[in-house]
């Protein structure tokens, strides 16, 4: 195992492996249905602003109806 | 039981730092093993005098005393950086400045690294440190996790601070930019690090909410990647136990390869990534809009780690740094301007319906002058990774005022609209002491930043011709003292540049303990607790 194995591994599949997780990002970010799911989690920082949700209580679900 | 543990252990460290205090072969390193006796001392005698206490019940609600601790140290530490930047801007235009007496602790050499590492460690850090528990425990709605381990990364943090800044004065440095201090001060660093990271996954595995928001990914990333970066780039043999002097592992081109791919990326996920979680939390609350597309900044995020950790070989073009590198660390710069200016146009169009409040809200004025700084100093950096105009703008003033406006301007102005944003809420204030004020503040730095950044521009760019001039015969036309010469009246309005920016950080102290403090605001009425949004 020296330099250049890990070289021909890092230019070829692992290139390839981080590519295609980045562009799978793009289409993961823009699948269909994730827009409420995205707007959601928008919407995240407006809630328990001042003290944490309890166990008791779904937390999700004023905005997510 | 476990108080009995702790004494011990309390005892055992001020033991063993009172002898390697004695047999100590330099001055830092007996300074330092002084001060870890003194605060293992101390923690000995409070654990002695606290042991055998009753334990009120845990404590609920979010865990603010530490994020309020972390508030009040950025804004001190704020101004001492200011404060040692502008002595450093008097000293290179007045070298009378470097003080005989001071000869040794003072001069510009030892307090260079004091500079960056107190604005960039001890302001942003600790900036960094209380936003990222105030946000994590808020979008998480969960109560930070691992009970004192908060406190005990807020207090290890400034103890680390101490032990590098007086390092630094003491001579004991291993020379590697932004990563001055010696090996036993990284050990405490990553021993802390890696009990953030815990606190901030804990909270994060055990929340309460559905999503991760996007800050949080950006924190999370910028914690687990310093860490990364920390380790790989300290990897020292220290010559002994007993002193400060230790000795690289890497050499030559793979150790200069190491510290840039190190420096680039504190700027990239120190300054750049955990900045950008404080921007998507705190624009959209003070706009009191969601950011302008989530689809984005999920985006933003990946493509910009992806980008960055490629970028640092850019500042060894034309050195023994392979051809092929620094043009892969060249392109990788230049792509990464897509990614930047993504998350610019999402954070400013945020406020798309709400534009109004940049005239009436000088919080969000300073907000949107910071993500305006964002943008022009990630157009500016890729420009000067290019080789040809790196060629012109490497080692001279022009690099120092990037930095700057990327340092002052991103950096500072959304600390500064943070601290504003959480002094209030945090103490329990209806109000901010004074919104003139902070008007006030908006302008001095912003006047302060245009002066420094300007003058850097003409001064780098004339240094680099001046640098370059050849005569008929292929002589070089100036010395370097020529350049100096030239460089004075660009020096004394940086200087000034300086004395405005700090004179506004002095105003935000002072607005900021009125509305801490001070009786003249009212406290916030009774909270609406658990109101849903919308």
């Amino acid at each position: 195992m020296d330099y250049h194995i890990l070289r021909e591994i890092a230019d070829s599949w692992v290139l390839l492996a981080l590519f295609l997780f980045f562009v799978g990002v793009w289409f993961w970010a823009w699948r269909p249905g994730s827009r409420s799911t995205h707007e959601d989690a928008a919407k995240v920082i407006f809630r328990n602003e001042t003290a944490p949700a309890q166990d008791t209580e779904p937390t999700k679900s004023e905005a997510r109806t | 039981m476990w108080d009995w543990i702790k004494i011990a252990v309390w005892g055992l460290i001020a033991l063993l730092a009172a002898i390697a205090a004695n047999f100590a072969r330099d001055l830092a390193y007996q300074v330092h093993a002084i001060l870890v006796m003194l605060v293992a001392g101390g923690m000995f005698v409070w654990t002695v005098r606290t042991a055998g206490d009753e334990k009120g019940p845990a404590p609920t609600g979010y865990m603010d005393g530490v994020v309020r601790y972390g508030v009040i140290a950025t804004a001190f530490w704020g101004v001492v950086g200011f404060l040692v930047g502008v002595f450093i801007a008097f000293q290179l235009a007045f070298p009378e400045l470097n003080f005989a007496w001071a000869e040794g602790f003072g001069n510009f050499g030892r307090l260079r690294p004091l500079h960056t590492s107190a604005v960039i460690f001890a302001f942003g850090g600790n900036a960094l440190i209380a936003t990222s528990f105030y946000i994590v425990q808020r979008t998480s709605a969960a109560r930070l996790w691992g009970g004192n381990a908060g406190w005990f990364v807020f207090w290890g943090y400034q103890f680390f601070i101490v032990l590098a800044a007086t390092g630094y004065l003491l001579g004991a440095t291993q020379s590697k930019e932004y990563a001055e201090p010696e090996w036993y001060v990284d050990l405490w660093l990553t021993l802390v690090w890696v009990v953030y990271l815990g606190v901030f996954l804990g909270t994060i595995i055990k929340r309460k909410e559905p999503h991760i928001y996007v800050a949080n990914w950006f924190f999370l990333s910028f914690i687990v990647t310093v860490a990364l970066l920390h380790v790989v780039n300290n990897i020292s043999i220290p010559v002994s136990i007993f002193g400060s002097k230790s000795v690289q592992v890497f050499a030559g081109v793979q150790d200069a390869m190491t510290q840039w791919w190190y420096g680039h990326n504190a700027v990239g996920f120190f300054l750049t990534a955990g900045f950008l979680g404080m921007m998507y939390y705190f624009v959209p609350k003070q706009a009191e809009k969601p950011v302008f597309s989530y689809k984005l900044s999920i985006v933003h995020f990946w493509a910009l780690i992806f980008i960055y950790i490629w970028a640092g070989p850019h500042h060894l073009h034309y050195t023994a740094l392979p051809d092929w590198a620094s043009t892969l660390g060249m392109v990788f710069s230049v792509v990464l301007w897509m990614p930047s200016w993504g998350g610019m146009i999402n954070g400013l169009m945020t406020l798309s319906g709400a534009w109004d409040k940049i005239r009436t809200d000088p919080i969000i004025r300073m907000m949107v002058i910071s993500i305006g700084f964002y943008g022009m100093s990630t157009f500016e950096g890729p420009m000067m990774s290019i080789r040809v105009v790196n060629s012109l703008s490497h080692y001279t003033d022009w690099t120092i005022g990037h930095v700057h406006s990327g340092a002052l301007g991103w950096n500072g102005m959304i600390t500064f609209g943070a601290l504003y944003f959480l002094t209030p809420r945090l103490w329990n204030k209806e109000r901010l002491y004074s919104l003139r004020l902070v008007n006030w503040h908006f302008w001095l730095a912003t006047i302060g930043i245009v002066l420094y950044a300007a003058s850097m521009w003409v001064t780098g760019i004339m240094e680099g011709l001046m640098w370059r001039e050849v005569d008929a015969q292929g002589f070089l036309v100036n010395s370097f003292a020529d350049t100096v010469a030239a460089k004075f009246p660009m020096y004394v309005v940086r200087g000034t540049g300086g004395i405005l920016y700090l004179t506004g950080a002095i105003i935000m102290c002072y607005n900021l303990w009125m509305t801490a403090f001070g009786n003249r605001v009212p406290a916030r009425a009774a909270a609406a607790a658990a109101t849903p949004a919308e």
